[in-house]
């Protein structure tokens, strides 16, 4: 059996304060697993610890950041072991990150061909002209028209909707293993949104990529992912296919999320349909730490922390009411 | 774009007429400006060239149309000492000054562009806490301390540069790192603060993410975009240079326009003391239109304004 | 008491050097008729140029050497140190009070007290301040009194043209608004609402303009159009020391160098702390 194409063991990062009074556990004892052509949905509210753990996983963290355990497996090499300089060999090369922003993410200096040949320069010694001529063939991989005049242009010339097309082509220029997206469809209206989900859906069978999608979006899990692993306060609270665990959620925090999901009809824009706030990330409480917010919570949960159970096959929970399921 | 530049063009006007109206009011300030316009020691028939002249016997309204109808002429009066025309004396002492800023220029640009962005590379270690040492030092130590100071040990201790004078590139040196000292400081500032924006810039992430070398992120993505503000405040630095060069110039007796200044106070020799001050001033007006109107040229946003 | 504790908190985190440092020099200031070991203003000619104690030719009985009139330079140093203090101080104060109700007046009345102020602002700003500081004085003749207004006149544009930002954007708030619906008149409102919001970006101001002002001060009378001369100003010290320079009686140079340079020092230092103390902008970094 061939080693998966991810596996993240137990993995934990931490955010220390500079007088190191103050840790904040961004992402917390996170362990989840996928393979080639994967598509893994990581949803959570904004300060549950996804886009720490997207980070975390190509090791590019803020300096106040560190992985303090854990390991994670890319095709059986663990990149937590991995030097800097290695780890840099794997960053844009094996995986690949789009980044929230895909307004800012480009160089206003330099042109489109420039920035879109310029991981096929470092990490496979491409020559300018070389890289030049890929970079017109990716640009027109993600559907932008008239790629050859497109190139020499620069960032501040091009829409919303082509930038965030580019930074696909960035991401997808030296054929990555895997590949991040995080949140990719804020900032786009609503038709281009369809189409790039559509773009991103058929480069990962062009190319065999496991994807992993970052989102608070569960209609996008629906759509896109097979996948799916749900984040609170660091934690992952529960994983699952997503055929599985849309059916039959075993935490009460993933059944509120799905009952949340806006439907045609009432277009919510946010995960609010949960009463009370998310935890204060330096000061959790004793036990579970959605049980101050959690409508099924009982005494057990004040006081013990929940393990992961595993209600079903390939499905996993953080919670004493899958307890005994197993 | 083109109301912007003729807005911005009103108020450079505008401003002029009013540094040569403060200009015209406190020399009326004191109550005698006839002692102030003639000679030490003048006859009675050049007090009196002097009054119809400037019109001292007339209304003050009047006095201020001499006063611009010379101005305008370019006529910035005589200097009592030398007896040539103030504008030719600027003209000549002109190239010393921005030789000397030229240099102090580079030295600053050479000292503080390199500091600020390893202070903001190492963002709270040791090599910025140097920097912004470095950068309080440079902002405490007036430049003419620094001249004595550098007087003391090159020239008396280690007799190694000329104290004074020009002709020689040694002759600069000091001077032009002296008057450089605090710029430096200056350009460190914005340096580190321009650096530590764009490092947490999403280009920057999304150049990281690409697996690229940091000194790559650095050198290509980071400095270009960090170095558009500094390069702007030098630009207009070079022009506060020359005019802040006064100090200097004494400490050093180079033969640029501080040290005529200099020598228009010591001399009381009122016409350089205050063609000085109105070249000087103009001078940063333009400067300012100009920087302001190539802004609006590159500048999209403004660019496209109708 | 109570006013006493939340002063005493307030400071307690207040850095320690520059409040030492600016201390010791209004100490001496305060102080020098009783600090100062010798007349400051005359000295025997036969003790010139007497270095400091700790080298061969120096005395006990002027510490830090004599000038090129056999004056004392401790006695000197002292003295200096009123003059920059008296000067730096009043001068920052004048400034920032003519600065602050112009700023005021310009941002809050608009319309055209705002042109006519803010263009002279504008074309005293461009005026380079040394220069300009040097004509005025050309023309006014040296003296203290002069000086501080020279000072003045230079550096009141800097707080016009914040204290103005300020007031635009307070102008649009609510109190502000409840207070013209409320019926209160301008200067009123100017006093009582504006006023207490903008104060705290004088002072933080008026400290970095401290350290500036000084070393301007001694610029001038470097140049020989600050104080005037029998006066022991460290500026005036400096001119004086320079003429020895050559020959190598350095303690002229360094002695007084040193002070303005503790005090510009000590200013910038508070300047910073208080910055990040008062400006609630900045507070929040």
């Amino acid at each position: 059996m061939t080693a998966p194409l991810l596996e993240l063991r137990n993995l934990s990062t931490h955010y220390v304060s500079a007088s190191g009074t103050r840790v904040v556990r961004a992402v917390d004892d996170v362990s989840l697993t996928m393979n080639a052509r994967d598509t893994l949905g990581i949803v959570g509210e904004s300060g549950s610890g996804k886009s720490t753990l997207a980070l975390t996983m190509l090791r590019v963290l803020p300096p106040a950041a560190r992985i303090v355990g854990g390991q994670m497996l890319l095709e059986g090499e663990d990149l937590v072991a991995k030097s800097e300089e290695e780890m840099r060999k794997v960053r844009g090369k094996r995986i690949a990150m789009i980044l929230q922003d895909p307004m800012a993410s480009l160089n206003p200096l330099f042109s489109i061909g420039d920035q879109v040949g310029e991981p096929l320069r470092q990490h496979e010694g491409a020559s300018r002209a070389s890289a030049w001529k890929k970079a017109i063939g990716l640009l027109k991989a993600v559907r932008i028209p008239a790629p050859e005049s497109r190139v020499t242009q620069y960032p501040h010339e091009m829409s919303g909707g082509m930038r965030q097309r580019i930074v696909g082509a960035i991401g997808i220029s030296c054929e990555p293993r895997l590949l991040i997206a995080d949140e990719p469809t804020t900032s786009l209206d609503l038709t281009i949104q369809a189409q790039y989900l559509n773009l991103l859906r058929d480069l990962q069978q062009d190319y065999g990529l496991g994807l992993i999608f970052i989102t608070h979006n569960l209609g996008i899990v629906a759509k896109m992912c097979n996948l799916l692993a749900v984040m609170y306060a660091g934690r992952v609270v529960e994983s699952g296919p997503v055929s599985t665990v849309f059916n039959a959620p075993a935490h009460p925090y993933t059944a509120a999320l799905l009952h949340s999901i806006p439907r045609m009809t009432e277009r919510r824009e946010r995960l609010s349909a949960i009463d009370g706030q998310p935890p204060d990330m330096s000061a959790l409480p004793k036990g579970c730490a959605f049980a101050a917010r959690c409508p099924r919570v009982f005494d057990r949960c004040r006081q013990e922390e929940p393990p992961v159970f595993t209600p079903s096959p390939g499905q996993t929970a953080r919670c004493w009411l899958a307890e005994g399921t197993r | 774009m083109r109301q912007f530049i003729a807005r911005r063009f009103g108020y450079s006007l505008l401003s002029l007429l009013l540094l040569s109206l403060t200009i015209f009011l406190f020399i009326r300030l004191t109550g005698d400006p006839t002692s102030l316009l003639t000679e030490p020691g003048a006859t009675e028939a050049d007090i009196a060239a002097v009054q119809q002249k400037f019109g001292l016997d007339k209304p003050i309204w009047v006095q201020y149309a001499y006063f611009m109808g010379s101005l305008i002429k370019g006529d910035l009066g005589e200097s009592f000492y030398y007896q040539t025309p103030v504008l030719e004396l600027y003209l000549s002492r002109l190239p010393n000054s921005l030789m000397l800023a030229t240099v102090a220029m580079a030295f600053s640009l050479v000292l503080g562009i390199p500091t600020g962005i390893l202070a903001a590379v190492k963002v709270g270690r040791f090599w910025d806490s140097a920097g912004k040492l470095f950068a309080l030092l440079g902002l405490s130590l007036p430049s003419f301390l620094v001249g004595l100071l550098m007087i003391l040990f090159f020239s008396v201790y280690l007799e190694w540069l000329p104290s004074s004078g020009s002709g020689t590139f040694l002759h600069l040196l000091m001077p032009a790192f002296a008057l450089g000292w605090y710029f430096a400081a200056a350009h460190m500032r914005l340096t580190r603060s321009s650096m530590l924006e764009v490092m947490g810039s999403e280009y920057i992430k999304l150049a990281r993410l690409k697996g690229l070398t940091e000194t790559r992120v650095i050198v290509k993505h980071a400095f270009k975009n960090a170095l558009i503000p500094v390069v702007t405040l030098a630009g207009i630095n070079m022009i506060n240079m020359i005019n802040v060069a006064v100090v200097v110039e004494t400490v050093f007796a180079w033969p640029g326009i501080g040290r005529l200044l200099y020598e228009g106070i010591n001399f009381r020799d009122f016409p350089v003391v205050q063609g000085v001050v109105i070249i000087g001033g103009s001078m940063i007006v333009v400067v300012n239109l100009l920087v302001d109107v190539l802004y609006a040229l590159i500048d999209p946003r403004i660019r496209l304004e109708k | 008491m109570r006013a006493l504790r939340s002063v005493r908190a307030w400071l307690r985190d207040a850095p320690a050097i520059p409040f030492l440092i600016l201390g010791l020099i209004a100490f001496a200031a305060v102080f020098a008729d009783f600090l100062a070991p010798h007349d400051p203003q005359f000295g025997k000619l036969s003790e010139r140029f007497l270095p400091p104690f700790w080298i061969e030719r120096g005395s006990t009985a002027h510490i830090f050497g004599t000038d090129h009139l056999g004056r004392d330079v401790l006695s000197r140093l002292i003295f200096g140190a009123r003059v920059s203090m008296v000067v730096g101080f009043t001068a920052v104060i004048v400034s920032g009070v003519v600065g602050t109700t112009l700023g005021i007046v310009s941002g809050y009345l608009g319309s055209w007290a705002d042109q006519i102020i803010m263009r002279v602002t504008d074309a005293w700003l461009a005026l380079p301040a040394l220069t300009f500081a040097i004509f005025l004085a050309a023309i006014v003749g040296p003296s203290e009194m002069n000086i501080v207004i020279i000072l003045a006149a230079v550096y009141w544009t800097r707080y016009a043209r914040i204290v103005r930002g300020e007031v635009l954007s307070l102008k649009e708030r609510e109190f502000v608004r409840l207070a013209i619906v409320a019926g209160c008149s301008k200067w009123t409102i100017m006093r009582r609402h504006i006023l207490p919001n903008v104060i705290n970006s004088s002072i933080v101001l008026a400290t970095l303009m401290l350290g500036i002002v000084i070393v301007t001060e001694a610029s001038l009378s470097f140049l020989g159009v600050g104080v005037p001369p029998p006066k022991p100003a460290w500026g005036v010290m400096l001119a004086d020391g320079k003429q020895g320079l050559m020959v190598g009686h350095w303690w002229l140079t360094v002695m007084p160098g040193t002070c303005i340079m503790l005090m510009v020092l000590a200013a910038n230092l508070l300047g910073d702390w208080l910055r990040v103390k008062l400006d609630p902008q900045l507070r929040q970094l």
